[in-house]
């Protein structure tokens, strides 16, 4: 087991992508700017100085501290508090974290359903792929935080009060998720059909095996590169959906504290003077957006078969 | 002192891993009016030598030493040389008449607008000289398709556009890449007379770079043989071809196989792996030998198929006959040859035959079961089992992100779901070591493999379910010749030691003469005739099979 986990290492460490991700400095800045903040959000518990949502831990009279290096700054809070005294940083940190887990949620929700259905239209053709194809043209044509805005509409109408509060978020990566797979399924439907007329398909159908092994052992793998690639520059868009959706009170519950929902709260406080418990978090939902279309770009680059 | 003198040439691509030397210190001279040939295998270095003379090196490609004189200029000492000669003093013929000319112009627009680059004359003059140029190469009423655009020629009348843009500024050394590769034989033969008629009448210096040892036999005067960036040697055409001095040569004619007579193998002086003589063929001890009974093994009857150009109605006018009423048989243990020029229909016969297309009307009975209507699932797969096919394209053919092991181990899967690891490594060693592979290739990917190396692995993975008809298609045309050789070996003895049927598809005529007892020769979909292939070549009765014979180039014509 050991020697084979060696030999993929070696693998990588010899491919191409690894050559070109080392002589890339924007590749290797936005990643370890990712890994970080990956690292910071789901570790948040350690690497937090406060818990925001430990009440024993609030009070009230730390409310609206400016950051540490401003005048009446506190050192022990590096960007300030906000009205109730909550520590700025570790807020953020635990924020990012719902956006982060929303954000991959929805992403590989309208990964598996559009790569599925692309892939799947692409292989058999005629009136399923016309189908198919026909609704993403529809789907398109609705901006996605329209579509995501009208699922939210209509959760909000079947589901109980109580319960929408929990459920939110899973409505939430549904709304995010079902505005974005066209785009996986144009991809992949594409890659399909030219996957489909190479010969090692026809060996395949020739040697007898079945519609969905082909599909799913053979085509697939060969038409995960540009579907890997639109979906990390989707899942910048889908981290920026959530926080829009938060912000303007549609996606996770008031109480959950997501990028969104922080800038929201900060936004009431913008004209009063408190700028940084807006201005914290949105800068915070940039560079995170910004790293990761960084390194999508970086990818389609240099996983692009015709720029090799 | 000659025309064009390369004098110590080296060309270096700066890899990522390594430097490429694609060409080590080449010496070669042209004179006027003769045809330089300059053969050898992919990656000997022959284009590279040819792009390095105009400039036209790919990046990184870098020349490291040396020098190119043109008539008495040194062109790499300054390269303001170059721009000035390139299309004026050297002409260039390139591969793909498809891609060589810009599809939203009219040839005539391209050739006024080359003529006037170089040239100082006025759109008249220009004009007048651009249709001379065109009624030279063959173009019939040049005037009214002065105005046309290039995707309203055929392939080969828009290889001779491409050689009147190439002489439009009456260059002095033309330089032709692979001219006919693309064409089919008679285009070829038409656009390789052209060629030496004007090297005669306009005193040309001609580089012909090509892979194609009757190409070289048929046109050049002398010859330069390339291999992996090295001249192996030069000299005139016959003393090179009737008297090789060098081993390469020898072994890169004596894998060309003849058209005048068959041989029962292939001799193979260089070996990509050591085993020499007969394959071993360790894979039949498992083989389930059939009793060959003369019988017919696939019956074809009256098939036709029609491939519709159409999205709104079931039939519509563009519909194209790719099969017409084709009827032939195939006997059990024999070799069955099916050849014809591109757009002939052979690949979608077989494809019609290995059931990946379902035909218009017509049937196809093979073991006398009507495959064309099978239904059922089972029975389907009973079928798949005892058809196998060899493709083309050995870097399309195999998918490159399964390991070797596995790609043969699904059909063994497939059809015996029940085998024990240890017997089916067992089996893929078997498999393998019977295509000459080693064992140590089952667990390195496709991309680790030459061409002739995918190649083996696809026979291999056909022969995992045991099959009693193989198609090949075009199974070696991607290939150099001598690996050709070696897979065209290896199909000879798998079919003799197994009681393999093989149906043979190519339009090369010589290669189907060495592997087919039978063919059968198609045009345009229709069936032209069937016959014993030596009764064929020595005394064919159809027409066009006549002139495909006559215009084949020959590597023998250099004995006469």
């Amino acid at each position: 087991m050991d020697n084979q986990g060696l030999t993929l290492l070696n693998r990588i460490k010899d491919s191409d992508i690894y050559f070109s991700f080392i002589k890339s400095p924007t590749a290797i800045a936005s990643t370890i700017i990712l890994l970080i903040i990956f690292f910071c959000s789901f570790f948040v518990e350690v690497v937090a100085p406060f818990n925001p949502f430990d009440p024993s831990s609030l009070s009230l009279m730390d409310a609206f501290t400016p950051p540490s290096w401003s005048e009446d700054g506190v050192a022990k809070f590096v960007l300030g508090t906000d009205g109730q005294g909550r520590d700025m940083l570790s807020t953020i940190l635990y924020g990012s974290r719902i956006s982060l887990i929303v954000g991959f949620s929805a992403i590989l929700f309208s990964l598996i359903l559009g790569v599925t259905l692309g892939l799947t239209a692409g292989y058999f053709g005629g009136k399923y792929e016309m189908i198919v194809m026909r609704l993403t043209d529809v789907q398109l044509t609705v901006p996605s935080i329209l579509m995501a805005l009208l699922v939210d509409g209509i959760a909000r109408g079947i589901i109980s009060k109580e319960l929408h509060n929990e459920m939110a978020i899973y409505v939430l990566i549904f709304a995010i998720g079902i505005s974005e797979w066209p785009q996986f399924a144009r991809v992949s439907r594409a890659a399909t059909l030219v996957e489909k007329n190479k010969d090692y398909v026809s060996a395949s159908i020739i040697i007898g095996v079945s519609n969905p092994v082909i599909m799913f052992k053979h085509i697939l793998p060969n038409i995960l590169r540009p579907v890997l690639v639109i979906g990390t520059i989707g899942l910048a868009l889908a981290i920026i959906t959530e926080s829009t959706l938060s912000f303007l009170g549609v996606g996770v519950s008031p109480t959950t504290p997501s990028l969104g929902t922080l800038i929201r709260i900060g936004n009431d406080f913008l004209f009063s003077g408190e700028w940084w418990i807006t201005f914290f978090p949105a800068i915070f939902l940039v560079i995170l957006a910004f790293s990761i279309n960084l390194l999508g770009d970086w990818m389609r680059d240099t996983l692009n078969p015709k720029l090799n | 002192m000659s025309f064009l003198k390369i004098d110590n040439l080296s060309v270096n691509y700066e890899m990522r891993r390594e430097t490429v030397h694609a060409a080590k210190n080449i010496n070669i001279d042209v004179n006027r009016g003769e045809i330089l040939g300059l053969v050898g295998e992919s990656g000997s270095g022959k284009s590279t030598v040819g792009n390095a003379i105009i400039n036209l090196l790919d990046e990184p490609g870098k020349i490291s030493n040396g020098s190119i004189i043109l008539d008495g200029i040194n062109i790499l000492a300054n390269p303001e040389n170059i721009i000035k000669y390139r299309g004026k003093k050297i002409g260039l013929i390139f591969q793909d008449p498809q891609t060589s000319l810009n599809p939203i112009l009219t040839i005539g627009e391209q050739l006024i607008e080359t003529i006037q680059t170089h040239l100082s004359l006025n759109f008249n003059e220009a004009k007048e000289k651009a249709v001379n140029l065109l009624k030279e190469v063959g173009i019939k009423e040049a005037e009214s398709r002065f105005n046309n655009y290039p995707h309203q020629f055929s392939g080969g009348m828009r290889q001779r556009v491409v050689i009147s843009l190439a002489l439009c500024c009456e260059p002095e050394l033309l330089i032709a890449d692979e001219p006919t590769t693309a064409l089919d034989v008679s285009t070829q033969s038409q656009i390789l007379d052209l060629i030496k008629r004007l090297t005669k009448e306009k005193n040309l210096a001609v580089i012909l770079i090509t892979h194609d040892m009757g190409v070289i036999a048929e046109t050049t005067n002398r010859v330069a043989v390339m291999k992996n960036g090295d001249l192996v040697e030069i000299g005139p055409t016959k003393e090179i071809l009737t008297n090789p001095k060098e081993v390469y040569t020898k072994s890169l004619i004596s894998s060309v196989p003849p058209t005048n007579k068959k041989i029962s193998r292939f001799k193979i002086i260089e070996k990509e792996n050591k085993t020499q003589g007969e394959t071993n063929i360790k894979i039949l001890n498992r083989w389930t030998k059939k009793e060959i009974i003369n019988q017919d093994l696939v019956q074809v009857k009256n098939l036709n198929k029609t491939f519709d150009d159409s999205f709104f109605t079931e039939t519509s006018k563009n519909s194209v006959m790719a099969v017409n009423d084709v009827s032939f048989n195939i006997k059990e243990g024999e070799s069955f040859g099916l050849v014809g020029e591109s757009g002939s229909g052979k690949s979608t016969i077989a494809k019609i035959i290995v059931n990946l297309y379902r035909p218009s009307s017509g049937d196809i009975f093979f073991d006398n079961v009507c495959v064309t209507k099978i239904k059922s699932n089972k029975e389907m797969m009973k079928f798949r089992k005892q058809i196998q096919m060899i493709f083309q394209d050995p870097y399309s053919s195999l998918n490159g992100r399964l390991k070797v092991k596995d790609i043969i181990s699904e059909p063994i899967k497939l059809h015996n779901p029940s085998i024990s690891s240890k017997d089916l490594n067992d089996y893929i060693y078997d498999l393998l070591e019977s295509v000459e592979l080693t064992q140590q290739s089952a667990e390195r990917y496709p991309h680790e493999f030459s061409g002739g190396q995918r190649q083996r692995i696809s026979i291999a993975r056909a022969l995992a379910t045991q099959p009693r008809l193989l198609v090949c298609d075009e199974p070696t045309s991607a290939l150099d010749v001598s690996i050709q050789a070696q897979i065209l070996n290896l199909l000879k003895d798998l079919q003799e030691q197994l009681n393999l049927t093989i149906l043979f598809i190519s339009h090369d005529l010589p290669v189907v003469r060495q592997m087919c007892d039978r063919m059968a020769v198609l045009k345009n979909g229709k069936l032209c005739e069937v016959s014993m292939t030596e009764e064929l070549f020595k005394n064919p009765g159809h027409e066009y099979t006549k002139e495909l014979l006559k215009l084949m180039p020959k590597i023998e014509s250099i004995y006469n």
